[in-house]
């Protein structure tokens, strides 16, 4: 049972507590062997605002090269109560720093007793993003959308990254990875104030479909195997997660339309 | 020439304990009952910020009473240890028994080779998928490991506690009659707790992947009267 002296404490950080113990694992690859690696890539993430919190998509396809490796990834995932991370990038490291960033938030609310504030989860990720620059350096690259609730100001709220773990709070919309500029331009385009949940969900859904219409890495929904796009809202109730039938008639709608057209 | 006072092994033992007991005797005692959907955590703590009882993972729960610091600095470490291990290896690997048993371990080696003892005692509960899997592990000052499957009482008067626990305990209970049962035993006939005095907490199978839960006062104060 890790104990220590009070002047080598980690306290509530859990990062700092894999250091000390010894575990704190980060991935050391030369350029030379990582230009010869091709790890899965994530895609396609959007988030966006809404009148009660936020609406967070992303597709399920990773690519490597021209290859699709995943048909199932879930890229959008609830970080706690409160909030959620998108990652596009390189897959292994994404899904390990979001494991990581989601023990740290769970880690923190016991040790201290409270939950973090979504300023603070949101400084959190950040110093994990540059905690990854080696990496990025050398080709894996880790972008993630932050999205979340916050319960102080009663208002859904927006952070993207760079990779020099640079943090940028959005206003209104937020678009990642290889397909962002279909679906953000979308979003753009269709984004009001205060949109109600069912305008704000089609939206999205429409940004990820055109994205994946015009990006090869970017999965569409997958009827055949019954695979859709994970889609969640963040409002006062937390994190909720659409299931497949309510976005069966989202995208039946959005088909139902281009075939209109 | 100099000799040092020979003191016999069983005196150092036994002023040890006598210290770590008068120490716990001085705080408030805590109750750990199991009931229909889990495990009811009833702690006497007028405290608002300042817990006896809290969460370490998933289906596991801590409590301690005596001084404060002492099995804060223990629970910190048992949330330390239990995401480590979750981490390294999976959420299902973390379990009661081995954090109790790093428990005794730790409170084993300061009551024997520290000047002074700990003035804490501690449980760790752990909810199970069925209630058959439901445990508690109750850890003296000294080290020792009680395994308890009903109930268990921390601290000072413990004896007292107990006998009244005894009475009103049966299996599969609704959580009110429990909380309402277990506020009995720690008042005792003289005295009687509001919700305000109380902390209490569950670990429950229908809470989802995170079972421990506070009890609001408003909730515990509607058991009490109900």
């Amino acid at each position: 049972m890790p104990m220590f002296t009070p002047g080598a404490d980690p306290g509530s950080s859990f990062p700092e507590l894999l250091k000390r113990v010894g575990l704190g694992a980060s991935i050391e690859v030369s350029g030379a062997v990582a230009a010869e690696l091709s790890v899965p890539h994530a895609t396609t993430c959007v988030a966006l605002r809404y009148a009660d919190g936020v609406v967070m998509a992303g597709d399920r396809r990773a690519t490597s090269g021209n290859l699709i490796s995943h048909r199932g990834m879930e890229k959008v995932v609830q970080a706690d109560e409160y909030s959620g991370v998108a990652i596009a990038g390189a897959a292994g490291p994404a899904m390990e720093m979001v494991k990581l960033f989601q023990l740290q938030l769970e880690h923190y609310e016991k040790v201290e007793g409270t939950h973090l504030s979504l300023e603070g989860k949101a400084n959190q990720l950040s110093m994990m993003v540059r905690g990854n620059l080696p990496a990025a350096m050398q080709g894996m690259v880790v972008i993630p959308i932050f999205a979340g609730y916050d319960l102080l100001r009663s208002v859904g709220r927006l952070f993207t990254y760079d990779v020099t773990g640079g943090r940028y709070e959005e206003h209104d919309y937020v678009a990642t990875g290889s397909g962002s500029l279909h679906a953000g331009t979308v979003i753009k385009i269709g984004w009001r104030d205060a949109l109600d949940r069912a305008a704000a969900v089609a939206l999205a859904c429409r940004g990820l479909w055109e994205a994946a219409d015009a990006d090869s890495a970017t999965g569409g929904v997958d009827a055949l195997r019954g695979i859709y796009p994970v889609v969640a809202t963040i409002t006062t109730d937390g994190w909720q997660r659409l299931d497949d039938s309510e976005l069966a008639t989202v995208f039946e709608s959005i088909v139902t339309e281009v075939r209109s057209r | 020439m100099n000799m040092p006072f020979y003191v016999a092994p069983e005196q150092v033992m036994k002023d040890r304990a006598d210290y770590a007991r008068k120490g716990i005797a001085r705080g408030r005692a805590a109750v750990a009952v199991r009931y229909a959907d889990g495990i009811v955590l009833v702690a006497e703590n007028p405290s608002n910020t300042l817990r006896k009882i809290s969460e370490i993972y998933d289906r596991i729960a801590f409590a301690g009473v005596g001084k404060y610091n002492e099995f804060d600095q223990l629970r910190v470490a048992g949330v330390r240890a239990a995401d480590l291990k979750g981490f390294q290896y999976s959420r299902d690997d973390v379990d009661a028994r081995s954090l109790a048993n790093n428990y005794a371990q730790i409170l084993g080696q300061i009551f024997t080779h520290e000047m002074k003892p700990l003035e804490v005692e501690i449980l760790v509960a752990e909810v199970g998928v069925a209630s058959a899997g439901d445990q508690m592990f109750h850890i003296l000052y000294d080290g020792t490991v009680i395994d308890e499957r009903t109930y268990t009482v921390l601290g000072g008067d413990a004896e007292a506690i107990g006998g009244r626990m005894k009475e009103s305990y049966a299996e599969g209970q609704a959580l009110a009659t429990v909380v309402q049962a277990a506020t009995k035993a720690l008042s005792g006939t003289d005295r009687v707790l509001a919700a305000t005095d109380l902390e209490v907490a569950v670990l429950s199978r229908l809470n989802g992947r995170r079972c421990f839960r506070r009890l609001t006062d408003e909730f515990v104060a509607e058991a009490l009267t109900g």
